[in-house]
C-alpha cells in the first residue's frame, strides 16, 4: 500500500510572474543599459522571465539619484516619519506574502514552505522591527545624534534574495541613508516586486534604487566613488576583493561571508532533538545558507547510533518539485552550483570519504541533489575545509570537549556553531569558547531581526540585526 | 671626580621578556635636537613573527581572564607608570623637545588614560551586549569578546601609544606593537612587566614601520590592525594586504586628538559581537491552570 504524500503543487498564477522586469531607479521602473538576462526557474531548467539589468552608466545615475534623494529628503525627514515607512512596507510584503513566497520559490527553486512560512514573513519582520529604529537611534549607544553615512551600495546573494533584501535595506533606510542595491543574478525578480511594494508605499525617489546585473556591474557598484558605505553578503572570495579595492578609501563596509559551521553533538545531546536540528542545520534551502551546519562532530561512543538514525531520517525527507507544500528539499538554485557542489563531493570521494545519499526518487529535470553524508572524512580533505553550499554534511567524530572545540575552531571561517548536550553548563562552555558570530544551543538556523548575525574571522565584520546591526548604518558622535 | 652614568640598554619587550633582536641590528635613536640618546635593537621580521606567536598563546589566557582581573591589571600598569613619573617626563622632554610641564601633562594623561580604560573592562558587555527580543522560545543574547590578535601602529607619542594599546587590552585582546620610538616605548615596557600583564599580551618592538608593517599586515594569526600610525599610503598598502585574511583595520576617521577624552571606537574596533541561542521549551512552572 502506497502511504506517500499526494502531490499539493501551490499555484504558479499567484506568483502573477511578468514577462519582463524592469531596474528600479529614482522611483521608476525604467529599461536598463545592459543586456538582458533570462531568469531560469531552477526546478525546471526552463527560462521563467526575462530581466532588465543595467550598465554602469545606469549605476551613476541611481547613485546620484539616491545621493539627491539623501540629502534633499530622507536624511532631513524626521525618524518617526521615515520610521512610518518602512512600517508601510513590512504591512505591504505581508499583504503580498502569498505572492511574494510564490515568485521566490519560482525563481530560487527553494520549497514553498520556506519562502511562505520563513524567507516573506522574516522579510516583513525585518523591515516592522527597524522602522522602530528610526526615531530612536539616540538610544542605539552611538551618542546623543548619530548621523547616517549617506547612500549605502549594498550587493546580496541568491540563497535568500528577499530577505537579504530586507536585511540590507530596511537597517539603511531607518538609519537615514538611502540604497543601491544589487540583486544577485540568478534571482532578482522577488527584489523587483519588493520595488512594486516601494512605489505602492510612495517611498521617496532615489530612497532605494535596485539595479540588476552580473558580478561586473556588483563590483562597478561597490567600487563606486558616490558611496559612504558597501555592504555585502557573498563568498569570502568577493568579499577579499571588496575590502582590498575599498582600502584607503575611507569608505565604510560591512561584510557577511562563507562559512562551515560546525554542529557538535556530545554523548548526552537529546539524540531526536539533535538530529531534527542536523537535518535543519544542512538540509534547509538546500544547504545554500552561510551559517549551514556543514559539519556534524559526534562524540565517538555515539557516533554509529547517531549517523545511522539520522540516515534514517534523511531517508525520510521529500526532495522535488519546490512548489509541492510537502517538499523538504527543493532545487539548486543555478546550474553553476549543481555542478559546483557534484565537483566537491567527487573530491571527498576522491580523498578517501564514503558518500551516502538519500534514495528518494529526483524529478527528471531541473537542478536537484539528494540529501548526501559523507562519513569517514578528516580536517584536511577539502569537504571538511571548503564551503560546499549545498545539501552535502561532511561526518567527522571527537572524544573530548577540548577535541571538538579544536576541531570545531579549526577553520578560517566563524560564521556559526551549533552544540547539543543536555548539560547546560557543557553547553554555555561551548558557546563561550566557539569562534562563531553566532551559536545555537540545542537548536540550530534560527534568525531573527533582534538578534545581531554576522561572522568571525573571514566570515566577515560587521553585524546585521537588532541595536549591534543598526551600528553598521551610522556614524557615532564624536565622543560616543 | 663626576660619576660615570649607567646608560640603559633600550631592547625589545617580547613574550614578557627583553630580548635583543635575533638580527642583531640596532639604530641610533636621537633626542629631539638630534643629539644621540641610545642604541635601540632595531626588530626584524623573525621578531615580528615571534611576536606574534607570544601574542597568539598569550591570548586565550588574557581573553579567559575575569574583567575584574584584567581592570586591575590596566590600574596596576597606571600605578607603575605613575610611579615612574619623572623618568617619563624626562624621556619625554628628551624625544619630543617638549617642556617640563607638556611633558608633566603627557604623563598625567597617560596614567589617567590607563585608569579610564581599567574601569572599562567588565563594562563592555553591559554597554555593547543586549538580550533578544526573538520572536520564538528562546533565550537569545548577544556579547562582545575579544577579536584576537592585534597588530598596532602605533603613533610616536607615548600617548598616543597608550591610547592605541590600553582599548586593545581592556576589550582582552593581545597585541604586537609596531613603534620606532624607543626610548619611551621600552620604559612603558617596563612597566607593563611589573604590572601583572601576562607575558605575550603585549609585545613591542622597535623599529622600521616600513619594514616591519607589511609582513604584520599579511600574518594570517594577526586578526586585526589599528593603523593609526601609518601614513595615508601605507594605511592603503596595509589595508589590501589585510584583505587577504579579511582582517579588521582600524584607521582613525580624523586626525586624533589624544588629549580628548576617548570614545568607545577604539574598543568597538577589536570586539566581535557574538549571539547565542538556547531553547527555553515549554514547561510549565505554574502548572497547566497558569496563574
Amino acid at each position: 500500500m502506497d502511504l506517500d504524500y499526494a502531490p499539493a503543487p501551490e499555484s504558479a498564477a499567484i506568483g502573477r510572474i511578468a514577462d519582463r522586469y524592469l531596474p528600479f531607479i529614482d522611483g521608476e521602473f525604467v529599461e536598463g543599459n545592459g543586456a538582458d538576462l533570462e531568469s531560469l526557474n531552477p526546478a525546471t531548467g526552463q527560462p521563467l522571465t526575462t530581466v532588465s539589468t543595467v550598465s554602469t552608466e545606469d549605476i551613476d545615475v541611481a547613485v546620484a539619484s539616491a545621493r539627491r534623494a539623501q540629502t534633499r529628503v530622507w536624511s532631513p525627514m524626521s525618524g518617526p516619519e521615515r520610521g512610518k515607512y518602512l512600517f508601510r512596507i513590512a504591512r505591504l510584503i505581508a499583504e503580498r506574502s502569498r505572492e511574494l513566497a510564490v515568485v521566490e520559490t519560482l525563481d530560487n527553486g527553494k520549497p514553498i514552505k520556506e519562502t511562505r512560512d520563513f524567507d516573506v514573513p522574516t522579510a516583513a519582520q525585518h523591515f516592522f522591527h527597524h522602522a522602530g529604529w528610526a526615531d530612536k537611534l539616540q538610544h542605539l549607544g552611538l551618542g546623543p545624534d548619530p548621523q547616517p553615512l549617506g547612500v549605502a551600495g549594498q550587493v546580496i546573494p541568491w540563497n535568500f534574495p528577499l530577505l537579504m533584501a530586507a536585511w540590507k535595506i530596511a537597517p539603511a533606510l531607518a538609519a537615514g541613508n538611502t540604497v543601491v542595491i544589487k540583486p544577485a543574478e540568478t534571482t532578482s525578480v522577488s527584489i523587483l516586486v519588493l520595488a512594486e511594494i516601494l512605489a505602492e508605499a510612495d517611498l521617496p525617489p532615489g530612497v532605494v534604487n535596485i539595479v540588476p546585473g552580473a558580478g561586473d556591474i556588483g563590483a562597478a557598484l561597490v567600487s563606486h566613488d558616490g558611496l559612504d558605505k558597501v555592504a555585502f553578503t557573498g563568498s569570502t572570495q568577493v568579499g577579499k576583493s571588496i575590502q582590498s579595492a575599498l582600502a584607503g578609501t575611507g569608505r565604510h563596509l560591512t561584510l557577511e561571508l562563507g562559512g562551515k559551521g560546525a554542529n557538535v553533538v556530545f554523548d548526552d545531546a537529546a539524540v531526536d532533538q539533535a538530529i531534527e536540528g542536523i537535518v535543519n542545520g544542512i538540509f534547509f534551502n538546500q544547504g545554500q545558507v552561510c551559517c549551514a551546519g556543514s559539519r556534524l562532530l559526534v562524540q565517538e561512543s555515539i557516533a554509529d547510533e547517531f549517523v545511522a538514525r539520522l540516515k534514517d531520517r534523511v531517508e525520510t525527507l521529500r526532495v522535488g518539485d519546490p512548489m509541492d507544500k510537502n517538499t523538504d528539499v527543493g532545487a539548486i538554485n543555478s546550474q553553476t552550483q549543481y555542478a559546483r557542489i557534484g565537483s566537491l563531493v567527487d573530491a571527498g570521494r576522491e580523498e578517501g570519504a564514503q558518500v551516502w545519499t538519500t534514495s528518494c526518487p529526483l524529478p527528471e529535470q531541473g537542478w536537484f541533489i539528494p540529501p548526501t553524508i559523507l562519513e569517514g572524512a578528516s580536517p584536511t580533505m577539502r569537504i571538511a575545509r571548503e564551503e560546499i553550499f549545498g545539501p552535502v554534511l561532511t561526518v567527522m567524530t571527537f572524544r573530548t570537549p577540548d577535541e571538538a572545540l579544536a576541531k570545531a575552531n579549526n577553520t578560517p571561517y566563524g560564521l556559526s556553531a551549533g552544540v547539543w548536550t543536555d548539560k547546560g553548563s557543557k553547553a554555555m562552555a561551548m558557546a563561550s569558547k566557539l569562534h562563531a558570530g553566532v551559536v545555537w544551543d540545542n537548536t540550530f538556523n534560527r534568525f531573527d531581526p533582534t538578534a545581531p548575525f554576522g561572522g568571525y574571522r573571514e566570515s566577515g565584520f560587521g553585524r546585521e540585526g537588532g541595536r549591534t546591526g543598526m551600528a553598521a548604518y551610522l556614524e557615532p558622535d564624536e565622543e560616543a | 671626580m663626576a660619576r660615570t652614568p649607567v646608560r640603559k640598554t633600550y631592547k625589545l619587550y617580547l613574550g614578557g621578556a627583553f630580548p635583543r633582536s635575533e638580527s642583531g641590528r640596532t639604530y641610533a635613536v636621537t633626542d629631539a635636537s638630534g643629539a644621540f640618546m641610545a642604541n635601540a635593537a632595531c626588530a626584524s621580521r623573525k621578531d615580528l613573527r615571534d611576536a606574534v606567536v607570544a601574542a597568539g598563546k598569550a591570548r586565550v589566557g588574557w581573553a579567559g581572564a575575569t574583567p575584574y582581573n584584567r581592570g586591575q591589571v590596566l590600574y596596576r600598569i597606571a600605578e607603575m607608570v605613575e610611579a615612574r613619573r619623572a623618568e617619563f617626563i624626562d624621556l619625554i622632554k628628551r624625544e619630543s623637545g617638549a617642556g617640563a610641564r607638556e611633558a608633566g601633562a603627557e604623563t598625567d594623561q597617560v596614567v589617567d588614560r590607563l585608569v579610564h580604560y581599567a574601569g572599562w573592562t567588565d563594562k563592555l558587555a553591559s554597554v555593547m551586549g543586549h538580550a533578544n527580543a526573538v520572536s520564538g522560545p528562546y533565550f537569545c543574547y548577544s556579547a562582545p569578546e575579544p577579536t584576537g590578535v592585534v597588530g598596532v601602529l602605533a603613533p610616536e607619542s607615548l600617548l598616543g601609544l597608550v591610547s592605541c594599546v590600553a582599548p586593545v587590552l581592556a576589550g582582552g585582546n593581545t597585541c604586537v606593537v609596531v613603534t620606532p620610538q624607543a626610548c619611551s616605548t621600552i620604559t612603558f615596557a617596563e612597566a607593563l612587566a611589573t604590572s601583572d600583564v601576562p607575558g605575550g599580551v603585549v609585545n613591542l618592538l622597535t623599529g622600521d614601520l616600513a619594514e616591519l608593517s607589511p609582513h604584520l599586515a599579511a600574518h594570517r594569526d594577526v586578526n586585526a590592525l589599528d593603523l593609526t600610525g601609518a601614513d595615508p599610503e601605507l594605511r592603503t598598502e596595509l589595508g589590501r594586504s589585510a584583505a587577504e585574511t579579511v582582517k579588521r583595520v582600524y584607521i582613525p576617521r580624523h586626525e586624533p586628538d589624544f588629549t580628548a577624552a576617548p570614545g568607545m571606537a577604539r574598543l568597538r574596533a577589536f570586539l566581535e559581537v557574538k549571539t547565542v541561542w538556547h531553547p527555553t521549551g515549554a514547561v510549565s512552572l505554574a502548572g497547566n491552570g497558569g496563574y
